[in-house]
Protein backbone atom coordinates (compact mmCIF):
# COMPACT_ATOMS: atom_id res chain seq x y z
CA UNK A 1 0.00 0.00 0.00
CA UNK A 2 1.49 2.88 -1.03
CA UNK A 3 0.08 6.78 0.92
CA UNK A 4 0.87 9.94 0.40
CA UNK A 5 0.05 13.28 1.79
CA UNK A 6 -0.85 16.84 0.90
CA UNK A 7 -1.74 19.87 3.19
CA UNK A 8 -3.64 22.58 2.30
CA UNK A 9 -4.18 24.58 5.33
CA UNK A 10 -6.50 22.73 7.63
CA UNK A 11 -7.40 19.99 4.85
CA UNK A 12 -5.39 16.65 4.95
CA UNK A 13 -5.37 14.73 1.58
CA UNK A 14 -4.64 11.25 1.85
CA UNK A 15 -4.24 9.36 -1.25
CA UNK A 16 -3.69 5.41 -1.01
CA UNK A 17 -2.77 3.68 -3.74
CA UNK A 18 -3.18 -0.51 -3.97
CA UNK A 19 -4.84 -2.53 -1.61
CA UNK A 20 -6.77 -1.32 1.38
CA UNK A 21 -7.35 -5.04 3.33
CA UNK A 22 -6.92 -5.89 7.47
CA UNK A 23 -3.03 -6.53 6.80
CA UNK A 24 -2.25 -2.73 4.65
CA UNK A 25 -4.58 -0.40 7.40
CA UNK A 26 -2.55 -2.59 9.81
CA UNK A 27 0.83 -0.74 8.30
CA UNK A 28 -0.81 2.82 7.40
CA UNK A 29 -2.89 3.04 10.22
CA UNK A 30 0.14 4.72 12.06
CA UNK A 31 1.52 6.92 9.76
CA UNK A 32 -2.00 8.01 9.25
CA UNK A 33 -2.26 8.80 13.38
CA UNK A 34 0.86 10.40 13.23
CA UNK A 35 0.09 12.64 11.12
CA UNK A 36 -3.14 13.98 12.34
CA UNK A 37 -2.29 14.25 16.22
CA UNK A 38 -1.44 17.85 14.50
CA UNK A 39 -5.15 19.31 15.79
CA UNK A 40 -5.24 21.85 13.20
CA UNK A 41 -6.59 19.56 10.55
CA UNK A 42 -10.30 19.34 11.19
CA UNK A 43 -10.90 18.17 7.83
CA UNK A 44 -9.56 15.09 5.99
CA UNK A 45 -10.44 13.78 2.60
CA UNK A 46 -9.02 10.29 1.57
CA UNK A 47 -8.83 10.08 -2.26
CA UNK A 48 -9.53 5.95 -3.40
CA UNK A 49 -8.23 7.29 -7.24
CA UNK A 50 -5.29 4.29 -6.72
CA UNK A 51 -7.22 2.11 -4.65
CA UNK A 52 -7.71 -1.21 -6.10
CA UNK A 53 -9.32 -3.06 -3.56
CA UNK A 54 -10.74 -2.51 0.00
CA UNK A 55 -12.48 -4.58 2.22
CA UNK A 56 -14.58 -4.85 5.69
CA UNK A 57 -11.41 -4.62 7.25
CA UNK A 58 -10.92 -0.95 5.22
CA UNK A 59 -14.14 0.30 5.93
CA UNK A 60 -13.39 -0.48 9.52
CA UNK A 61 -10.30 1.14 9.35
CA UNK A 62 -12.24 4.93 7.70
CA UNK A 63 -14.26 4.80 11.01
CA UNK A 64 -11.70 4.71 12.77
CA UNK A 65 -9.96 7.77 11.68
CA UNK A 66 -13.46 9.32 11.80
CA UNK A 67 -13.69 8.74 15.43
CA UNK A 68 -10.44 10.20 15.72
CA UNK A 69 -11.41 13.42 13.74
CA UNK A 70 -14.57 13.83 14.99
CA UNK A 71 -13.81 14.76 18.65
CA UNK A 72 -12.38 17.87 17.18
CA UNK A 73 -15.40 18.60 15.18
CA UNK A 74 -14.03 17.63 11.98
CA UNK A 75 -14.89 15.70 8.59
CA UNK A 76 -14.05 13.57 6.73
CA UNK A 77 -14.81 12.66 3.08
CA UNK A 78 -13.87 10.29 0.46
CA UNK A 79 -13.52 10.85 -3.34
CA UNK A 80 -12.89 9.14 -6.34
CA UNK A 81 -14.04 5.71 -5.49
CA UNK A 82 -14.85 3.46 -8.19
CA UNK A 83 -18.01 1.25 -8.34
CA UNK A 84 -16.54 -1.33 -6.91
CA UNK A 85 -14.94 0.23 -4.09
CA UNK A 86 -18.55 2.36 -4.00
CA UNK A 87 -20.29 -1.21 -3.75
CA UNK A 88 -18.81 -2.13 0.15
CA UNK A 89 -19.11 2.04 0.90
CA UNK A 90 -22.70 1.74 -0.07
CA UNK A 91 -23.32 -1.74 1.62
CA UNK A 92 -21.35 -0.38 4.81
CA UNK A 93 -23.75 2.97 5.26
CA UNK A 94 -20.51 4.72 6.48
CA UNK A 95 -22.15 7.47 3.96
CA UNK A 96 -24.62 8.40 6.37
CA UNK A 97 -21.45 9.64 8.24
CA UNK A 98 -18.90 10.53 5.80
CA UNK A 99 -19.21 12.54 2.78
CA UNK A 100 -18.91 10.59 0.06
CA UNK A 101 -17.89 12.22 -3.37
CA UNK B 1 -15.01 -33.71 -17.51
CA UNK B 2 -13.07 -33.81 -14.12
CA UNK B 3 -13.90 -31.33 -11.41
CA UNK B 4 -10.83 -28.82 -11.01
CA UNK B 5 -9.48 -27.91 -7.55
CA UNK B 6 -6.46 -26.09 -5.51
CA UNK B 7 -5.43 -26.34 -2.14
CA UNK B 8 -3.91 -23.59 -0.14
CA UNK B 9 -1.84 -24.05 3.73
CA UNK B 10 -1.16 -21.01 5.01
CA UNK B 11 0.04 -19.69 8.57
CA UNK B 12 -2.52 -16.97 9.70
CA UNK B 13 0.12 -14.27 9.17
CA UNK B 14 -2.29 -11.26 7.57
CA UNK B 15 0.73 -11.09 4.84
CA UNK B 16 -1.02 -14.06 3.21
CA UNK B 17 -4.73 -11.95 2.92
CA UNK B 18 -3.73 -10.65 -0.50
CA UNK B 19 -1.91 -13.91 -1.87
CA UNK B 20 -5.21 -16.21 -1.01
CA UNK B 21 -7.36 -13.56 -2.18
CA UNK B 22 -5.75 -13.35 -5.91
CA UNK B 23 -5.34 -16.73 -5.96
CA UNK B 24 -8.45 -17.84 -5.31
CA UNK B 25 -9.07 -15.24 -8.17
CA UNK B 26 -6.29 -16.44 -10.42
CA UNK B 27 -7.93 -20.00 -10.11
CA UNK B 28 -11.50 -18.98 -10.88
CA UNK B 29 -10.56 -17.52 -14.33
CA UNK B 30 -10.85 -20.83 -16.06
CA UNK B 31 -14.92 -19.60 -16.02
CA UNK B 32 -14.53 -16.92 -17.42
CA UNK B 33 -15.97 -14.57 -14.89
CA UNK B 34 -16.87 -10.95 -15.39
CA UNK B 35 -14.39 -8.18 -13.42
CA UNK B 36 -17.87 -8.02 -10.84
CA UNK B 37 -17.60 -11.35 -10.43
CA UNK B 38 -14.48 -11.72 -9.66
CA UNK B 39 -14.08 -8.43 -7.40
CA UNK B 40 -17.16 -10.12 -5.42
CA UNK B 41 -15.19 -13.45 -5.27
CA UNK B 42 -12.09 -11.71 -3.55
CA UNK B 43 -13.38 -9.62 -1.36
CA UNK B 44 -15.65 -12.59 0.40
CA UNK B 45 -12.55 -14.59 0.08
CA UNK B 46 -10.81 -11.55 1.97
CA UNK B 47 -13.50 -11.71 4.86
CA UNK B 48 -12.97 -15.30 5.66
CA UNK B 49 -9.20 -15.46 5.97
CA UNK B 50 -8.82 -12.20 7.57
CA UNK B 51 -11.63 -13.48 10.15
CA UNK B 52 -9.10 -16.75 10.53
CA UNK B 53 -6.03 -14.01 11.08
CA UNK B 54 -7.91 -12.10 13.53
CA UNK B 55 -9.76 -14.20 15.52
CA UNK B 56 -9.31 -18.05 15.12
CA UNK B 57 -5.69 -18.26 17.24
CA UNK B 58 -5.72 -15.15 19.28
CA UNK B 59 -1.84 -13.87 19.74
CA UNK B 60 -0.20 -17.51 17.88
CA UNK B 61 -0.05 -18.53 14.69
CA UNK B 62 -1.81 -21.22 13.34
CA UNK B 63 -2.95 -22.79 10.05
CA UNK B 64 -5.54 -21.86 7.50
CA UNK B 65 -6.20 -24.48 4.73
CA UNK B 66 -8.32 -22.69 1.67
CA UNK B 67 -9.96 -25.14 -1.09
CA UNK B 68 -11.43 -24.07 -3.96
CA UNK B 69 -13.15 -26.23 -6.16
CA UNK B 70 -15.51 -25.36 -10.09
CA UNK B 71 -18.43 -27.65 -9.95
CA UNK B 72 -19.68 -26.80 -13.28
CA UNK B 73 -20.64 -23.20 -13.53
CA UNK B 74 -20.43 -22.80 -9.94
CA UNK B 75 -17.13 -21.99 -7.67
CA UNK B 76 -17.16 -23.47 -3.77
CA UNK B 77 -14.60 -22.15 -1.78
CA UNK B 78 -14.02 -23.57 1.79
CA UNK B 79 -11.87 -21.56 3.95
CA UNK B 80 -11.04 -23.90 7.40
CA UNK B 81 -8.65 -22.92 10.41
CA UNK B 82 -8.24 -24.86 13.58
CA UNK B 83 -8.63 -22.60 16.37
CA UNK B 84 -10.66 -21.45 18.98
CA UNK B 85 -14.19 -21.69 17.22
CA UNK B 86 -16.99 -19.27 17.54
CA UNK B 87 -19.65 -19.68 20.02
CA UNK B 88 -22.25 -18.17 18.65
CA UNK B 89 -22.74 -18.08 14.75
CA UNK B 90 -26.04 -16.76 15.12
CA UNK B 91 -24.57 -13.49 16.91
CA UNK B 92 -21.53 -13.34 14.23
CA UNK B 93 -23.56 -13.59 11.49
CA UNK B 94 -25.88 -10.33 12.68
CA UNK B 95 -24.76 -7.40 10.78
CA UNK B 96 -21.66 -5.02 12.57
CA UNK B 97 -21.88 -7.48 15.63
CA UNK B 98 -17.70 -7.85 16.64
CA UNK B 99 -15.86 -9.39 19.62
CA UNK B 100 -12.90 -7.01 18.73
CA UNK B 101 -14.37 -2.85 18.38
CA UNK B 102 -10.85 -2.09 20.01
CA UNK B 103 -8.94 -3.34 16.87
CA UNK B 104 -11.31 -1.30 14.34
CA UNK B 105 -13.28 -4.68 13.36
CA UNK B 106 -16.40 -3.02 11.30
CA UNK B 107 -18.40 -6.25 12.34
CA UNK B 108 -19.19 -6.68 8.92
CA UNK B 109 -17.39 -10.02 7.49
CA UNK B 110 -20.09 -12.40 7.55
CA UNK B 111 -22.35 -9.78 5.91
CA UNK B 112 -20.58 -8.96 2.67
CA UNK B 113 -19.66 -12.62 1.96
CA UNK B 114 -23.43 -13.56 2.50
CA UNK B 115 -23.71 -10.26 0.09
CA UNK B 116 -21.00 -10.59 -2.08
CA UNK B 117 -21.58 -14.95 -3.05
CA UNK B 118 -24.59 -16.42 -3.90
CA UNK B 119 -24.37 -18.62 -0.52
CA UNK B 120 -22.52 -19.23 3.09
CA UNK B 121 -22.51 -21.55 5.32
CA UNK B 122 -20.56 -21.15 8.65
CA UNK B 123 -19.72 -24.66 11.26
CA UNK B 124 -18.08 -24.10 13.82
CA UNK B 125 -17.05 -25.32 17.03
CA UNK B 126 -15.70 -24.31 20.19
CA UNK B 127 -11.63 -25.05 20.33
CA UNK B 128 -11.80 -27.50 17.44
CA UNK B 129 -12.25 -25.02 14.76
CA UNK B 130 -14.42 -23.14 12.13
CA UNK B 131 -14.93 -23.70 8.52
CA UNK B 132 -16.50 -21.36 6.17
CA UNK B 133 -18.28 -22.13 2.69
CA UNK B 134 -18.72 -19.30 0.14
CA UNK B 135 -20.32 -20.50 -3.05
CA UNK B 136 -21.28 -18.50 -6.39
CA UNK B 137 -22.43 -19.30 -9.62
CA UNK B 138 -20.64 -17.98 -12.37
CA UNK B 139 -22.71 -16.73 -15.51
CA UNK B 140 -22.38 -18.29 -18.43
CA UNK B 141 -20.64 -16.43 -21.37
CA UNK B 142 -21.09 -16.77 -24.98
CA UNK B 143 -18.19 -18.43 -26.11
CA UNK B 144 -16.20 -16.16 -29.08
CA UNK B 145 -16.25 -18.26 -32.53
CA UNK B 146 -13.19 -18.43 -34.26
CA UNK B 147 -12.81 -18.49 -37.75
CA UNK B 148 -12.01 -22.29 -38.68
CA UNK B 149 -10.65 -21.51 -42.15
CA UNK B 150 -7.91 -19.33 -39.95
CA UNK B 151 -7.28 -22.06 -37.14
CA UNK B 152 -6.61 -24.53 -40.46
CA UNK B 153 -4.48 -22.04 -42.38
CA UNK B 154 -2.41 -21.29 -38.81
CA UNK B 155 -2.10 -25.25 -37.89
CA UNK B 156 -0.38 -25.73 -41.22
CA UNK B 157 1.89 -22.95 -40.37
CA UNK B 158 2.71 -24.35 -37.49
CA UNK B 159 4.07 -27.76 -39.53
Amino acid sequence: MNIQFIETGQVLKIKLKGDLDHHSADEVRGLIDEKIKNEKFNKLVIDFKGLDFIDSSGIGFVIGRYKVIRKRNGVIEIVNASNKVRKILDMSGIGKIINIK
Amino acid sequence: MHNNYVYIKIPSLSVNESFTRAAVAAFCSSLNPTMNEISDIKTAVSEAVTNAVVHAYEDEIGEIEIKCMIKGQVVEIIVEDFGCGIVDVERAREPLFTTRPEQERSGMGFSVMESFMDELVILSEKDVGTKVILRKKISEKKQKIINEEILDEKQEDDE
